[in-house]
């Protein structure tokens, strides 16, 4: 089944910008371009603005200056309840007056459809509710609560379905699961799809491309593996993940095309960094590296990567997690970074705190950020 | 709970629902009963010494019979002044919940001031806003509003105006309560499915707010049915209600048996009504 169908159209942002009226700036002139049929998530922490910009979409916020299409049609300053896209709300919304079946069938009722029974019973199948069809919302676990809200929006077949943290209010088990079933339902109606959420692992799973946005702004858009492997900034590096940030300072460069490297000097070793993960033209620069592909291994065995390694780390901490490690290392110069390292048995055990060991990693995995960033930027609070 | 259980042993529902209802028994139950045996007793006795209880049903056919342009009059005048209530009513307490921001404890203060001074003196103050020599009346007949011997006092106009001012804040309050608990999202979200501002009015914040609405008409309604007041001193003979009937025949005329039919069938009226309007309006659990 599609509900694609009829011309539709990317959806455009073209210089937005949000100014309320005390001052605070939310959205700092956005372009955005999301393609028709997406699966685009909106990645920040509270207070970047990405619920702004998708009230915007959405009509229920002005817009300040800038303009939004679909297609060919401006939507900037229409009505909300004259736009072709659809919400699906926070805590959802839904209408405690309102059978289930009563809530989904709104959005068509209003629009002129006298007897939607037929759309409602496909969008109640596809959102395994065909048993609630008649309960109150009340009445429904969380879990069933978000489908209804996702029906509800969906059975309109709007441009752009906007979805403001839906799964926000879900505990983690039912949040994974959550997040598997909308992905399903997204290639199946192919709508296209904005997602808001400050849960960076639910924009990467569910995501085909993802905008992380910081004060107002887009720090990175690009595909899952390309912003969490190739982070342009601190901020994206910190906050989609962990990283080990190493300050560095550029000695050179070597080869050409996409062969090039840049030598970075980091107290005493040279480590080279691909040209295409160079983000600063500066002498100095962070060096980042994911904790999970850094290699250790105790002093005088050998460690599978090419490249120099780092001798005179010391293990400070061990914390043993199952699946993996997770090993806090002194290194010579006193900085501690993070390895995760798979429990893959290989090694027959731990190594214990106080061991001295070897660090390495495949030069391909580090990057170079600007040294004028915050190492800080982005690191959040487990919540 | 527990400490409770302590004092008063496993009863202590029973010890706390005691009190209040000893003075049900008292001040509700037994003056109750009082007016259905005077409803039914021989007119001929007197309140001095007293009436004896005959299974008198010829007062309420005669009470029916004399008085019935009364208590028509009474549901009229009532149920003018509730749909009025209800109009000003409904839009001040949407405002106050939705609209009135920081302001919003203010204006809850401001409704319920008329209270502080007594209903009768306020009522008495309108007699004077009203009187046929005072500026009002005056202001009127020069903008050529009222014609040479207009006159709002005494004026049916004017009892039921008076019935809405004094009513007022009981509809204000109940449906604040149920407007003031309506998710402003829910109006987002029905704005977000295609629903024009009237449309999520009719759909979802009307639906929501009905406990308010029936709260707040009863609320209005009843007393304004059985109001004498306003009509004593805003009225004429002609603009008589039903409750200045009963006064009448309770102090002018000593004719208890006839008064206190009257009342009854009021009350049966009343309670009739509201248990018809309660259903048709699906808010059973209020009551």
């Amino acid at each position: 089944m599609s509900l694609a169908d009829g011309v539709r159209g990317d959806l455009k942002l073209t210089g937005l910008h949000k100014r309320y009226p005390n001052g605070f700036v939310a959205v700092q002139s956005l372009d955005l371009v999301i393609p028709q049929g997406s699966f685009f998530a909106l990645l920040g922490p509270s207070g970047c603005g990405k619920t702004t910009t998708l009230r915007m979409v959405a009509g229920l916020e002005d817009v300040t200056k800038g303009s939004i299409h679909i297609g060919d049609q401006e939507i900037t300053h229409a009505k909300p309840y004259k736009r072709p896209v659809n919400t699906v709300f926070q805590n959802y919304a839904l209408f405690p007056h309102l059978t289930i079946a009563e809530n989904v069938s709104f959005g068509p009722k209003r629009r002129g459809i006298k007897d939607p029974k037929d759309s409602v019973k496909e969008i109640l199948a596809l959102t395994e509710l065909t048993e609630q069809a008649s309960k109150k919302p009340t009445q429904l676990s969380g879990g069933q609560q978000q489908r209804v809200a996702l029906a509800r929006a969906l059975i309109n077949r709007p441009d752009v379905l906007l979805l403001d943290e839906p799964l926000g209010a879900l505990d983690l088990k039912l949040r994974r699961a959550m997040q598997v079933e909308l992905k399903r339902i997204q290639e199946e109606v192919g709508l296209t799809f904005v997602h808001v959420t400050h849960d960076q692992e639910e924009a990467m799973t569910m995501a085909d491309t993802v905008a992380v946005m910081n004060e107002g702004r887009i720090e990175q858009l690009g595909a899952p593996y390309e912003l969490y492997t190739n982070p342009h900034t601190t901020f994206v590096a910190n906050f989609l993940g962990r990283t080990n940030l190493i300050k560095g300072t550029v000695v050179g460069r070597e080869g050409s095309g996409a062969d090039e490297v840049v030598k970075v000097d980091m107290y005493g070793t040279v480590a080279s960094i691909k040209a295409s993960r160079v983000h600063t033209d500066a002498k100095e620069g962070w060096i980042g590296i994911r904790p999970e592909k850094v290699l250790i291994q105790p002093e005088g065995t050998s460690i599978d990567a090419p490249g120099a390694s780092l001798p005179g780390a010391v293990v400070t901490d061990v914390s043993y997690i199952g699946v993996s490690t997770d090993y806090t290392i002194r290194m010579p110069w006193g900085q501690e970074i993070t390895c995760f390292e798979q429990n893959t048995g290989r090694r027959g055990g731990l190594i214990p705190v106080g061991t001295k060991v070897d660090v390495s990693w495949r030069p391909e995995f580090a990057f170079l950020l600007d040294s004028a960033q915050d190492a800080e930027a982005g690191i959040v609070e487990e919540d | 709970m527990e400490a409770l259980q302590r004092v008063f042993g496993k009863n202590s529902a029973y010890w706390l629902i005691g009190p209040a209802a000893v003075w049900l028994a008292v001040f509700f139950a037994f003056p109750m009963l009082s007016l259905l045996s005077t409803s039914l007793s021989d007119p001929s006795g007197s309140p001095i010494y007293g009436y004896t209880m005959t299974w008198e049903l010829q007062n309420y056919v005669e009470a029916v019979g004399d008085y019935w342009p009364y208590m028509v009059r009474s549901l009229w005048y009532a149920g003018i002044a509730t749909l009025l209530c209800l109009i000003l009513g409904y839009t001040l307490a949407y405002a106050i919940a939705f609209k009135a921001g920081r302001w919003k404890n203010v204006m809850l203060v401001l409704v319920v001031a008329p209270f502080f001074t007594s209903f009768l003196v306020r009522t008495l103050s309108w007699k004077l806003i009203l009187a046929d020599n005072g500026w009002l009346v005056e202001s009127l007949k020069w903008l050529h509003v009222l014609g040479e011997d207009g006159r709002l006092l005494a004026t049916p106009f004017a009892v039921i105006m008076g019935l809405t001012y004094n009513f007022l804040p009981f509809m204000i309050l109940p449906l604040y309560t149920s407007l003031e608990k309506i998710d402003p999202r829910l109006n987002e979200a029905a704005a977000d499915l295609y629903s024009t501002p009237w449309q999520r009015f009719t759909k979802v914040i009307w639906p929501l707010s009905l406990p308010g609405v029936v709260g707040g008409t009863l609320l209005t309604f009843i007393p304004a049915s059985g109001d004498y007041i306003n009509s004593d001193l805003l009225g004429n003979p002609n603009t008589q209600m039903v409750g200045n009937k009963i006064q009448t025949l309770f102090t002018d005329a000593s004719d208890y048996p006839h008064a206190a039919a009257l009342s009854v069938i009021l009350m049966v009226l009343i309670v009739g009504m509201v248990l018809f309007y309660v259903r048709r309006a699906g808010t059973e659990d209020l009551l």
